[in-house]
């Protein structure tokens, strides 16, 4: 029974993974690769949850009646956009802070603005 | 035309948004911004009107009905909103082309107006829209442009907040995202509307559970409850003032939206409450972050931060009107919803007069300032009595209507504590209002001996008009409470 829902098994282990390397790392690069792990995940869980046992591609056709649910995919197009968005801006922000600070190391970063306040 | 407000609501400030790249100009780009959120504040206050004439607005996208397509869904409580949201963005927006004039780079100031609008834009979504999934959308499209907008701040540690902002940002909407999975893999269905009457056949699995705790925690991050506010205090305080102004006055209002909306009408209200001890848990933690962020206010130097902690305790005292799970108490934290939106706008914009002029919010370059800026401290000294909820200010009506739906309750120690609060809050603003006027300008810094002006017109008037509406609602309560009213009894009606 727990083979069976194996997709969810890896979408859960993915997102812990994810999860665990955005809150456990302090290098702000590892914390975004963390950080779409985790949206990846998210992605997988809702498009193997539109899979219909048995079920083709959802194209009108004759002799074609079970079909896997094409919403879902649709959705997740739109979230790995904004997923895209999120990292590049991610990104971005991390070369600024370089610029400004030096490092991309947290420790190091909460270091200096102590100093300076 | 009358017909396509609900989407013209959304779409104007989203065309604008982009087209504000076309003007070289700054001034041309904050004319054009400012008639664009003008635009929609015109066609919120339409739709109230309608609203409360005719009650639901229901707009199909494209002409696909729900539960196929995409549905806007206005009712009194999302009109509300939408009133809220545009009005404040509008007001703002009158001081940013001077604000901004000393705080940002020139070259920049046309992206500002494409950031503000979109982030504008993406409120206004997820207050309009009826679609769970539509929700994401648009509370993405608001947040990325608000982590741009705070790393536009001229300090360093911009860049930091903006960075911890949108990991904790994107972690919460995920996680919403999540909720929105697990809930459609349950119904088959997106429409809050269509979910609500679907979700009660399926409410006992697991599945439908872990949705809602999904969405809950997810919400919560977005809405700085308390223990997840950490990302709030240094993003308002370091980005640009006028972008705080606009965040402080409607962001976490419409995370609260959220969790209202979520709560009572897409899980129904008797699954909310009975699934998780939502109630005991929103109580103590509404309190608790009353009492930890207004001490934490109280022992702050940066004014800008010692709001932002403050804006924390607002936050508590609406969760503790909405854990009350009454009529009285939702109308209560519908009405503080508006009240704080009107009293933190008024004290960001005085904050950021402040900053044009010396340059600083630090409390000590505050000095004297009530003989040299007499309007604008005098704003601000009228911002903080309605925080503390002196009566003749909105605060204290929404702190009325608090303790009154706690007492018809029997919750009598929480009201008790709620007061208490309030105290303070009397603290933190007397440490401002003695700074300013019993102190004598000059002193150890060199920042506050050479004499300032007083802030230009740009900043007077929105100022002033935000502290004129305080006042006013808060004598003349009928419009605010009798639409809080409305909007909560409806609420009630469609969870029942």
């Amino acid at each position: 029974m727990f083979l069976g829902l194996y997709n969810y098994w890896i979408v859960v282990v993915l997102m812990m993974i994810g999860f665990y390397i955005v809150i456990a790392h302090g290098n702000l690069i590892k914390k975004l690769v963390g950080l779409t792990i985790f949206q990846t995940s998210v992605f997988i869980f809702y498009i193997s949850m539109a899979k219909v046992n048995g079920g083709t591609a959802p194209i009108v056709g004759d002799g074609i009646e079970i079909y896997s649910n094409p919403l879902p995919h649709v959705l997740i197009l739109t979230a790995i956009v904004v997923g895209i968005a999120t990292t590049a801006l991610g990104l971005a922000l991390t070369v600024r802070i370089k610029e400004a600070y030096g490092s991309i190391e947290e420790e190091e970063i909460q270091k200096k603005d102590n100093s300076t306040c | 035309m009358l017909e396509h407000l609900p989407i013209l609501q959304v779409i104007v400030p989203l065309m604008a948004a982009p087209l504000c790249l076309l003007f070289r100009h700054s001034r041309a780009a904050w004319l054009f911004a400012l008639i664009a959120s003008g635009t929609a504040l015109v066609i919120s206050i339409l739709l109230l009107q309608q609203v409360l004439a005719t009650g639901l607005i229901s707009y199909a996208l494209g002409g696909w009905q729900a539960p196929w397509g995409i549905e806007y869904r206005i009712d009194t409580l999302n009109a509300f909103l939408l009133l809220i949201i545009s009005s404040l963005s509008t007001v703002v927006l009158l001081a940013a082309d001077t604000s901004i004039s000393k705080e940002i780079p020139k070259e920049k100031h046309s992206l500002f107006y494409v950031l503000y609008l979109l982030s504008l834009t993406g409120m206004l979504g997820i207050v309009a829209t009826g679609d769970a999934f539509n929700v994401f959308v648009f509370l993405e499209i608001s947040s990325l442009s608000a982590y741009a907008l705070i790393a536009l701040g001229s300090d360093r540690r911009a860049l930091w907040a903006s960075y911890q902002y949108l990991i904790m940002g994107t972690i919460g909407a995920t996680f919403i995202l999540i909720g929105i999975g697990l809930m459609y893999q349950m119904t088959g269905t997106l429409n809050m509307h269509d979910l609500s009457n679907r979700l009660p056949e399926v409410a006992q699995t697991r599945t439908v559970f872990t949705a809602f705790a999904f969405v809950i925690v997810g919400v919560c991050l977005k809405l700085a409850l308390f223990p997840l506010h950490l990302w709030l205090p240094n993003a308002y305080a370091y980005a640009p003032s006028i972008v705080t102004a606009f965040f402080a006055a409607t962001a976490t209002k419409v995370a609260i939206y959220l969790l209202i909306r979520f709560t009572y009408s897409v899980f129904g209200f008797s699954f909310s409450f009975t699934a998780l001890p939502l109630q005991l848990l929103f109580v103590v933690l509404g309190v608790l972050g009353i009492f930890v962020a207004s001490s934490a206010a109280i022992y702050q130097s940066n004014v800008k931060h010692l709001f932002a902690y403050s804006s924390i305790a607002q936050i508590g005292y609406m969760i503790v009107g909405f854990s009350i799970s009454t009529v009285a108490g939702l109308t209560a934290t519908l009405l503080h919803l508006f009240n704080h939106a009107l009293m933190k706008g008024a004290l960001f914009l005085a904050l950021a007069a402040v900053m044009h002029r010396i340059g600083s919010v630090q409390l000590s370059a505050l000095k004297g300032l009530g003989r040299e800026m007499p309007l604008t401290m005098a704003a601000i000294v009228a911002g903080g009595l309605s925080l503390i909820g002196v009566p003749l200010t909105v605060g204290f009506v929404s702190k009325w209507y608090l303790v009154l739906a706690l007492l018809e309750n029997g919750w009598w120690p929480v009201a008790m504590l709620i007061l208490l609060g309030s105290l303070l809050a009397i603290v933190y603003v007397w440490r401002i209002v003695e700074v300013a006027y019993f102190q004598p300008r000059g002193g150890p810094g060199e920042l506050s001996k050479d004499p300032v002006r007083e802030a230009p017109l740009a900043f007077l008037v929105p100022i002033w008009l935000l502290v004129i509406a305080n006042v006013y609602f808060g004598i003349d309560t009928r419009l605010s409470v009798e639409v809080a009213q409305t909007a909560s009894e409806s609420l009630f009606g469609l969870s029942q």
